[in-house]
């Protein structure tokens, strides 16, 4: 149907168009345009997630499990509503020391241990080329149905084909050629590929339309929809089972499990890491991959029962392998071009796992195996080295062809005997040791190396136990006693019911009792030992992540000396003379140094090259390699404590002084102010003593010196002397009720008053003011009031501040002023209306104030000492009452206050 | 409380329920023989759940792009 050579045609596009898209994504990476700067993107990268397991080998799953395979990815769902605790926290720190892999980032968490990034490498390696080797064998049999079409009875035994005639062979060199190219062009402080990324997100689209064509084709093109399908597969007894979960022994118990191993799997595996974390542009992107990410798995999954039912329905007995279901079934109703989208779509499933594994398999390889043993091997002259990048690439890409090749050859002898999801299972089961380590490691301070170190070999080797060994047997190089009766006929050893563990599937049974080894190792030895005072130190570093600041990571640790030029070169040695002008140069910018004064390098500068070949090398091999310049101090663990908690209590304190030195700035501000306000009081109080002193004297020489004055004029002389003598009385016992007032030396007069009489002697006292300025009094007064207590001369004193105010304020001509007293049932309210020029919104909060006079901006400054209505409001406070202003410019204003009738407890 | 860590909290909480949601003995409760539209009721519990789950996620982290201020260049 098709032939060999379109299928080749088509294949080898696609990979050109991946080549295309991951070219741009570079070209714009470079230009400062990113593609992939975007939540869509991001969760599209984590899509990668979905590999040929996900493709072809749920479905070959749900055909004999049902919902089986479900667990798969309801764990990554919920993880991805716990990503934002975890994940975030992954990412932050990631970012922060500069770690580009898993086995670096357990490496760094226990005290930039080379060892344990070593052992970290080993199990990945070794854990996920099973998968690896799925993936191949995915793609490998799916070529070899579409041209061996009607021929569907594989798998056969790939071992007879000579490795030089091997499908899977050339297509895991095409897949190194790829990922060498796109993965290792340069050496990134950050390892982040962006063309790549572009291209893993561009094939998670591709993969999840050939999947939903292929769904939607056998679900409503072979069949007449859901319901049909389940009612077909109900009369099928085979299938009959597979509509529920059943109800064998242990089921729920292997559900559980099987969710928990797809949730460490999802954050720790090492393609996932690398996506999520080290290729993650902005933690912002999270919020919106969480939901998008879980959505993609959902929707790739809902055709996934129709096509392995309608497949089992439509291949009866006749041997197909359901793992090849979503292809076989359209070369089986005939659609070439569907089947062609499929084998495009697992293409892109299966090359994107690969790609991103190997290339997260290799940074780990060089940074963490490699290079710790490349610096302790003198005789290999690293150290006279001048230029290591290109080593540091030679090894990476060496690495990705061995991982590959690893991968090939696990497919060529062990692969074929188990199903894909089988495999793949491995691999989730060899990752999730990992889990103690990284999850303890980021909330929990006191796990130590030694005991990440124990946990995770217990677990390693417990992995290998219950689910390597078997496969061995399975694939010949074991005896098969091992399995049936246990190793030496020791029953309780079976590797598939240790301790006579029965009711757990393989997988599960691997899981719980690897991650009870792992466990139990971890935290027992940690908390029997004593960590370091690296390990102090990183594992602060970790856990408060988002206590303290991006730049404080680690500087004030350490304490040492270096030579600029020393560093200068080191990092000369592994990126490159451009790379590390560029970033001495920006680093040199950001702390306004000049680096080419300056000899020694300060602990900041010797911390930030650490980082910076952290990114390159991991952080373990950085950590020896600035050893071998640096002169370090050795910190004890106690002095480690104290700093750690001085700069938290340095942090402390700042925040505390930052409150304290606002709060003073506020105080002083307002003092400034009052100094302002008490100067142009004196002027103004000054100036009044000064204008009515000034007419009583000249007043007073006029009378000195024409002595022959009638007594008309003499009279009309001397009465305006008493009377600006009395304004000066006045003005001087204001001055002097305020100070009394403020000082609490006023004597307070206290009596039952009827408030009625205290507003009729207030305008028989201002009454000659209202009449000169000719003002029309209107005052309603109610003819009973109830009694109040309180001050009568100073509540008098109130209110002809009040009235002489509205006076002063009032109109000219046609001045007028409402006088109102209301009684209400507790309090009574007086409200004294003028219809001056009113006072601006801006100022009626600060009239009380004492010295405050508003000014006109025409009329200049008024008459008076500013103290009327602050003394007023200090009497109505006293006699425990309110007092406000309503008013608006040009209408007039309103003064009003109230005093309760039962003055409770006014002292006396 | 910072908008950061209530949303963390919803998150979290939302991930316990959905994990007894997802497990025994709540999961037995649909594992039965009977159907729904022709389409067994497990099967619509566990996508209809797995659905809920994504809508709180979604609903939980709306509108929060600009809250944080991760630390913008990172050294």
């Amino acid at each position: 149907m098709l032939s060999t050579e379109t299928v080749l045609f088509f294949s080898f596009s696609y990979i050109g168009l991946l080549f295309a898209i991951a070219f741009i994504g570079d070209r714009h990476a470079e230009i400062g345009m990113s593609l992939v700067s975007n939540p869509y993107i991001y969760a599209l990268s984590l899509a990668v997630y979905c590999t040929a397991w996900t493709f072809y080998g749920s479905v070959g799953r749900a055909a004999t499990f049902g919902l089986g395979f479900l667990p798969t990815y309801i764990g990554p769902t919920l993880v991805a509503a716990l990503g934002w605790l975890v994940l975030r926290k992954i990412i932050r720190i990631s970012k922060i020391h500069r770690i580009t892999s898993i086995a670096d980032f357990i490496a760094s968490r226990y005290g930039k241990s080379t060892a344990l990034g070593s052992v970290v490498t080993i199990i990945a390696v070794l854990g996920i080329i099973p998968y690896i080797s799925l993936q191949l064998k995915a793609i490998a049999t799916s070529y070899l149905i579409v041209i061996d079409f009607p021929l569907t009875s594989l798998p056969r035994h790939f071992a007879e084909v000579p490795v030089f005639k091997d499908t899977a062979f050339y297509i895991a060199l095409i897949l190194a050629v790829f990922t060498i190219l796109f993965g290792t062009r340069h050496l990134e402080a950050t390892e982040r590929h962006e063309g790549l990324v572009a291209a893993i997100a561009f094939e998670s689209i591709v993969k999840l339309i050939a999947f939903l064509a292929v769904g939607v084709f056998v679900t409503y093109g072979i069949y007449q929809g859901f319901g049909d399908i389940f009612e077909k597969a109900r009369s099928m007894p085979e299938l009959r089972q597979s509509l529920t979960m059943g109800s064998r022994p242990g089921m729920y118990a292997n559900w559980c499990i099987h969710i928990l191993l797809s949730m460490m799997a999802v954050m720790f595996l090492p393609r996932q890491f690398q996506v999520i974390v080290v290729e993650n542009v902005n933690e912002d992107h999270l919020n919106k991959a969480i939901w998008l990410f879980p959505l993609y798995l959902l929707a790739i999954n809902i055709f996934v029962l129709p096509i392995a039912f309608g497949g089992v329905l439509h291949f009866q007995g006749s041997g197909a392998d359901a793992d090849t279901f979503v292809l076989t079934l359209p070369m089986e109703m005939n659609r070439p071009v569907l089947a062609l989208l499929v084998f495009i779509g697992g293409m892109s499933a299966a090359t994107g796992m690969v790609i991103v594994a190997t290339i997260a398999l290799s940074t780990m390889i060089c940074n963490d195996l490699v290079m710790p043993v490349m610096l302790r091997w003198p005789l290999l002259g690293l150290a006279q080295r001048s230029d290591l990048s290109n080593v540091l690439l030679s090894i990476r890409r060496g690495s990705i062809v061995l991982v590959l090749l690893l991968g090939y050859a696990y497919y060529r002898f062990v692969g074929e005997y188990y199903s894909l999801v089988s495999i793949g299972l491995i691999s989730f089961v060899a990752v999730t040791q990992f889990a103690p380590s990284i999850l303890a490691g980021i909330f929990w301070k006191r796990g130590t190396k030694a005991g990440a170190m124990s946990g995770l070999i217990a677990g390693f080797f417990v992995w290998g136990y219950t689910l390597v060994i078997p496969s061995l047997v399975q694939a010949g190089f074991l005896p098969t006693e091992i399995v049936a009766k246990g190793p030496f006929g020791i029953a309780l050893l079976k590797p598939f019911h240790l301790f006579g563990l029965t009711d757990l599937d393989h997988i599960a049974h691997a899981v719980f009792w690897s991650l009870l080894a792992n466990c139990t190792m971890f935290v027992g030895v940690s908390l029997f030992g004593v960590p370091s005072a690296i390990e102090h130190t990183q594992a602060t570093f970790f856990v408060d992540v988002f206590k303290y600041s991006v730049d404080s990571g680690g500087s004030s640790l350490w304490r040492g000396t270096a030579q600029v030029g020393d560093l200068r070169s080191l990092l000369n040695r592994f990126m490159g003379p451009e790379r590390t002008e560029e970033m001495l140069a920006e680093y040199a910018s950001r702390h306004a140094i000049d680096l080419n004064q300056s000899m020694t390098a300060d602990a900041a500068l010797v911390s930030h090259v650490e980082k910076l070949l952290a990114g390159t090398i991991g952080s373990a091999s950085a950590r020896v390699v600035v050893g071998t310049v640096a002169k370090e101090e050795p910190l004890g663990i106690d002095e480690v404590m104290n700093i750690l908690d001085e700069t938290r209590q340095v942090i402390a304190y700042s925040r505390e002084l930052e409150i304290a030195t606002n709060e003073l700035k506020a105080a002083n501000e307002r003092l400034k102010e009052l100094d302002r306000l008490k100067d142009e009081f004196i002027s103004t109080v000054t100036h009044e003593l000064r204008t009515p002193l000034t007419s009583v004297r000249s007043i007073a020489e006029i009378l000195h010196t024409n002595p022959k004055l009638d007594s008309q004029q003499h009279r009309s002389f001397t009465s305006i002397i008493v009377k600006e003598s009395e304004r000066l009385t006045r003005l001087i016992n204001q001055v002097l009720d305020f100070q009394k007032i403020e000082t609490g030396a006023m004597d307070w007069h206290i009596s039952h008053l009827n408030l009625k009489e205290v507003i009729e002697d207030a305008l028989t006292t201002t009454n000659q003011l209202i009449e000169e300025k000719k003002i029309n009094v209107g005052c309603r007064l109610p003819e009973n009031v109830p009694l109040i207590t309180g001050d009568r001369d100073r509540l008098i004193q109130a209110m002809v501040n009040l009235i002489s105010n509205a006076v002063k304020f009032c109109r000219d001509n046609h001045g007028k002023i409402d006088i109102d007293l209301q009684v209400a049932a507790d309090r009574m309210q007086v409200n004294v209306r003028d219809n001056g020029i009113g006072i601006n919104e801006s100022d009626q909060n600060v009239i009380f104030d004492e010295f405050r006079q508003i000014r006109h901006v025409t009329k200049g400054r008024p008459r008076g000492s500013g103290l009327g209505l602050a003394i007023t409001r200090r009497i109505i406070d006293f006699h425990n009452g309110r007092i406000w202003v309503e008013s608006q410019p040009g209408k007039g204003s309103t003064f009003s206050f109230t005093l309760p009738i039962k003055t409770v407890s006014i002292e006396v | 409380m910072t908008p950061e860590s209530i949303k963390g909290r919803r998150l979290v909480g939302l991930f316990l329920l959905g994990f007894v949601l997802f497990n025994y003995p709540i999961i037995s409760l649909f594992n039965i023989e009977s159907d729904l539209l022709g389409i067994p009721v497990l099967y619509h519990y566990c996508f209809g759940v797995w659905l809920l789950v994504i809508v709180f996620i979604r609903y939980v982290t709306r509108n929060q792009v600009r809250e944080s201020k991760p630390p913008s260049d990172l050294r």
